[in-house]
């Protein structure tokens, strides 16, 4: 496996913020990867300067074997970008923009172009001023999709859509991979990472905290089990990775680290097991976690 | 009308630098103007000359309009200055009500002050709160800076309050233009192009003498603050017309406002193509410029069709009067006179010809802070690509506003006396000396692009600074080395195109435009 996008040490200040401060970032050519954090941990400011619109301050970023910001134009013809804020010319229609945009890219495919405005149920007729935030959205992603290129740059792209096209954005992504594309997805919606990304990178105030699949990281969290046993337990809270248990007569409820889950289930088999119930780690407590961290 | 004082602090939190640069500047001309006036004109004698030679030039009648008091230093300043001083306020009026009404809205900013405790009126009256107290207070100190200077009490609060007419009058204008469009360029070109009208409109009148149509001056509200007779008559009760005039307008447009939904226009969006063939950045620019392109085109064409329809007149004023043909035969005839009109009108146009090059290259910079750009650059189009593709509207569409300005010009002076075959190759050429000095003001816009993004709005102080000194300058009595500051006091005057300087200004240019292009390359892409 090549990396599509391979970042270190990347720095980037703004004045006195520090909107990235040694940034490490790999995507492997053919992956989805989530690149997951909240508002303000420098998602975007990594992109900009992945597209050559932000010049690093120290660094190196390889963009699909290229330098961003040397390479802008070559590089920028193998990929297709989505903005976090879409805003369109007021007085451009819609499927204007999708051909403008695909035109400059180097030509964008009409029949997935047509297919991909039926899925999102967009009118391509409307002008700019007149698409709520959802449909200025889309008329960027089916921009980006229907465009034949190696790797998709997608920022926050389903913030403004509904569920339903959620959905529908999800399936569009799951095509891309079966097409072999690579694609770096920004988000802060983890349920969307959860389905879509094969690897995650977690950023937080301008590091990259976590990388790796979702099942490495799940070593990092704790799954929460509620029992009734045969018997009172007995020692389980002896046992290491067991947190916040509580105990009252045969039932009980406890959190335990995810890599230490063998050795607790062998103790509360041995004590007997009438019922169990075990919620597996979201993201979001993963999340939670890393910005307890922080507090 | 609720929540329209919290509107209004807001308003002026947000215009806390630019208002009073406005007021200062408005207040401080009108010191310096009289102070120099005083100098320039010290005897009754010189006055009494300037008075004659002033209501018989045309260009100045145009220009200024007439003089009617040169026994009086105020009579003066009124005529020097007066419809400048309406002018410039008028702009700041229409930028402000503009600024915040239809551009709050389509940044969808009114939708969320318009959710809280805030009445449907309240943005348009806190818009119509600042701008027309601003007018009246740049009036009002005005009035105050020519008492000081120990002018007639009555004259001056004439004055004043004239400038502040137009301010209200403009600021009822833009509160119309900004319920029509859904778009603020839109309104604002509308306000503007309106202003233009009634400039021109004051202009045909006055220049065209007794005989002439001089009641087109009345329909204009810079043509009644001639009409107030400043330190002569004093004839405050024509103010009643621009009140009148302010109070229709608002009622109006706060009319329109019950009536219209948030966000939308009286001018209705349609639907349009679901296909597009535009693949280039140029092509996107063109689209995005066209508009603007050939409404300016028309505009100055109009424009050159009004100076070159008044030209004749100003031949045949000499000959009509043989006190001034004496005079006038001193400085080389009549046709030297018309020479003179033309050297001047061309470097008018020449000026406001800068403004739309300005404007185009400013567009750059609006595309960018509205994330616009941002799409466009995440594509190959490279960055030199995508500035051209926006700067070849400035230097070439520069070209063709002022060819259309010299066709109009040349096309009517030439039929009235019968000779389109010498004049209007004469006069195109004339026009387009002024694009050197043009493309030097749009280089300072684009250096200030692509090095300080975040001072791009300065080209507008370094457009202003050359109106002043190129139209005032001479009034003002300006050191040398500030005069020379404009790059239009260096473009030969007409009939003597000498291609020297040409060469040199164009060089400035070029060095401005790449410095430009260059930072730009280099620089992140900011908001």
């Amino acid at each position: 496996m090549t990396s599509a996008i391979s970042v270190s040490g990347l720095v980037k200040t703004f004045g006195p913020t520090r909107a990235l401060d040694d940034l490490d970032l790999d995507v492997q050519t053919g992956e989805v990867h989530g690149f997951l954090g909240p508002n303000g941990s420098g998602k975007s400011t990594t992109i900009r300067i992945l597209l050559g619109l932000l010049r690093a301050d120290s660094g190196t970023a390889r963009l699909l074997g290229g330098d961003p910001w040397k390479d802008t134009a070559a590089l920028h013809r193998r990929l297709a970008y989505v903005p976090g804020d879409v805003n369109l010319w007021p007085n451009l229609t819609g499927g204007e923009v999708i051909d403008l945009l695909g035109r400059l890219r180097g030509g964008l495919n009409p029949a997935r172009r047509a297919e991909l405005l039926e899925r999102f149920e967009l009118d391509p007729r409307k002008k700019g001023r007149t698409y709520s935030k959802g449909n200025r959205q889309k008329v960027a992603l089916v921009a980006a999709l229907s465009s034949d290129v190696e790797l998709l740059i997608l920022d926050e792209p389903t913030s403004g859509l509904d569920p339903l096209m959620e959905a529908v954005f999800q399936d569009c992504i799951n095509d891309e991979r079966r097409r072999g594309r690579t694609v770096l997805l920004s988000s802060h919606i983890l349920a969307e990472v959860e389905a879509l990304c094969d690897r995650v990178s977690i950023i937080r105030s301008g590091h990259v905290v976590e990388t790796g699949t979702l099942a490495d990281l799940r070593h990092l969290t704790r799954t929460s089990i509620s029992a009734e046993l045969a018997a009172p337990p007995n020692g389980l809270a002896n046992l290491a990775g067991v947190h916040d248990l509580v105990a009252e007569g045969n039932r009980v409820k406890f959190e335990v680290d995810s890599d230490k889950l063998d050795p607790v289930l062998k103790q509360l088999v041995s004590t007997g097991v009438r019922t169990l119930t075990s919620q597996p780690p979201t993201l979001e407590e993963l999340f939670l976690r890393h910005y307890e961290d922080a507090k | 009308m609720i929540g329209t004082g919290n509107l209004v602090r807001l308003a002026l939190r947000r215009d806390r630098i630019l208002l009073p640069v406005w007021v200062l500047f408005l207040v401080g001309i009108t010191y310096s103007t009289t102070t120099a006036l005083e100098e320039l004109y010290a005897t009754a004698e010189s006055r009494a000359l300037l008075g004659v030679t002033a209501n018989a030039n045309s260009a100045f009648l145009a220009m200024l309009g007439p003089l009617h008091d040169w026994s009086s230093l105020g009579g003066l300043v009124v005529w020097r200055w007066g419809v400048f001083s309406g002018l410039f306020v008028a702009i700041m009026a229409m930028l402000v009500v503009t600024r915040h009404t239809r551009a709050e809205e389509e940044a969808g900013r009114t939708e969320l002050i318009a959710a809280t405790v805030v009445g449907r009126h309240a943005p348009l009256a806190a818009a119509v709160v600042v701008a027309g107290g601003t007018s009246l207070l740049i009036g009002l100190l005005q009035a105050l800076a020519l008492v000081g200077k120990g002018l007639d009490a009555g004259g001056s609060f004439a004055f004043g309050l004239s400038t502040a007419s137009v301010g209200l009058v403009f600021t009822g204008v833009s509160a119309l233009t900004a319920q029509l469009s859904e778009n603020s360029r839109v309104s604002n070109a509308l306000a503007g192009g309106f202003l233009g009208v009634v400039y021109l409109l004051r202009a045909a009148g006055d220049a065209a003498g007794e005989s002439g149509p001089q009641w087109l001056t009345w329909f204009s509200p810079i043509g009644w603050t001639e009409h107030v007779r400043s330190f002569a008559d004093n004839r405050f009760w024509v103010l009643l017309l621009p009140l009148a005039a302010f109070v229709l307008l608002v009622g109006v447009s706060s009319a329109v406002v019950s009536r219209r939904d948030v966000g939308l226009g009286l001018l209705a969006a349609r639907l349009g193509p679901p296909n597009s063939t535009i693949g280039t950045p140029f092509g996107l620019a063109w689209r995005l410029q066209k508009g603007s392109l050939i409404g300016w085109s028309v505009a100055l064409f109009a424009v050159g069709v009004i100076y070159g329809s008044v030209a004749q007149a100003v031949g045949q004023m000499v000959q009509d009067n043989p006190t001034l043909g004496q005079i006038v035969s001193k400085i080389g005839g009549a046709d030297a006179m018309v020479d003179a009109f033309f050297a001047t009108i061309t470097q008018v146009l020449g000026l406001i010809t800068s403004i739309y090059l300005v404007q185009a290259i400013l567009r750059l910079r609006s595309e960018e802070t509205s994330f616009r750009a941002e799409p466009i650059l995440a594509t190959p189009v490279s960055r030199w690509g995508w500035v051209a593709s926006h700067a070849v509207f400035a230097l070439v569409g520069g070209a063709v506003v002022l060819a259309a300005s010299g066709l109009g010009l040349g096309l009517v002076y030439g039929l009235q006396i019968d000779d389109v075959g010498t004049v209007l190759p004469k006069l195109l050429g004339a026009a387009l000396v002024q694009l050197p000095a043009a493309w030097v003001i749009a280089g300072v816009a684009l250096v200030l692009f692509g090095l300080f993004p975040q001072l791009t709005g300065v080209s507008w102080a370094v457009v202003s600074v050359s109106l002043v000194i190129t139209l005032l300058g001479p009034a003002l009595q300006l050191d040398q080395w500030l005069v020379d500051v404009s790059p239009f006091t260096h473009v030969p005057k007409y009939p003597d195109i000498t291609f020297g300087p040409l060469a040199w200004l164009t060089a400035v240019a070029v060095v401005l435009l790449a410095a430009g292009f260059a930072g730009f390359r280099r620089r992140d892409l900011t908001t």
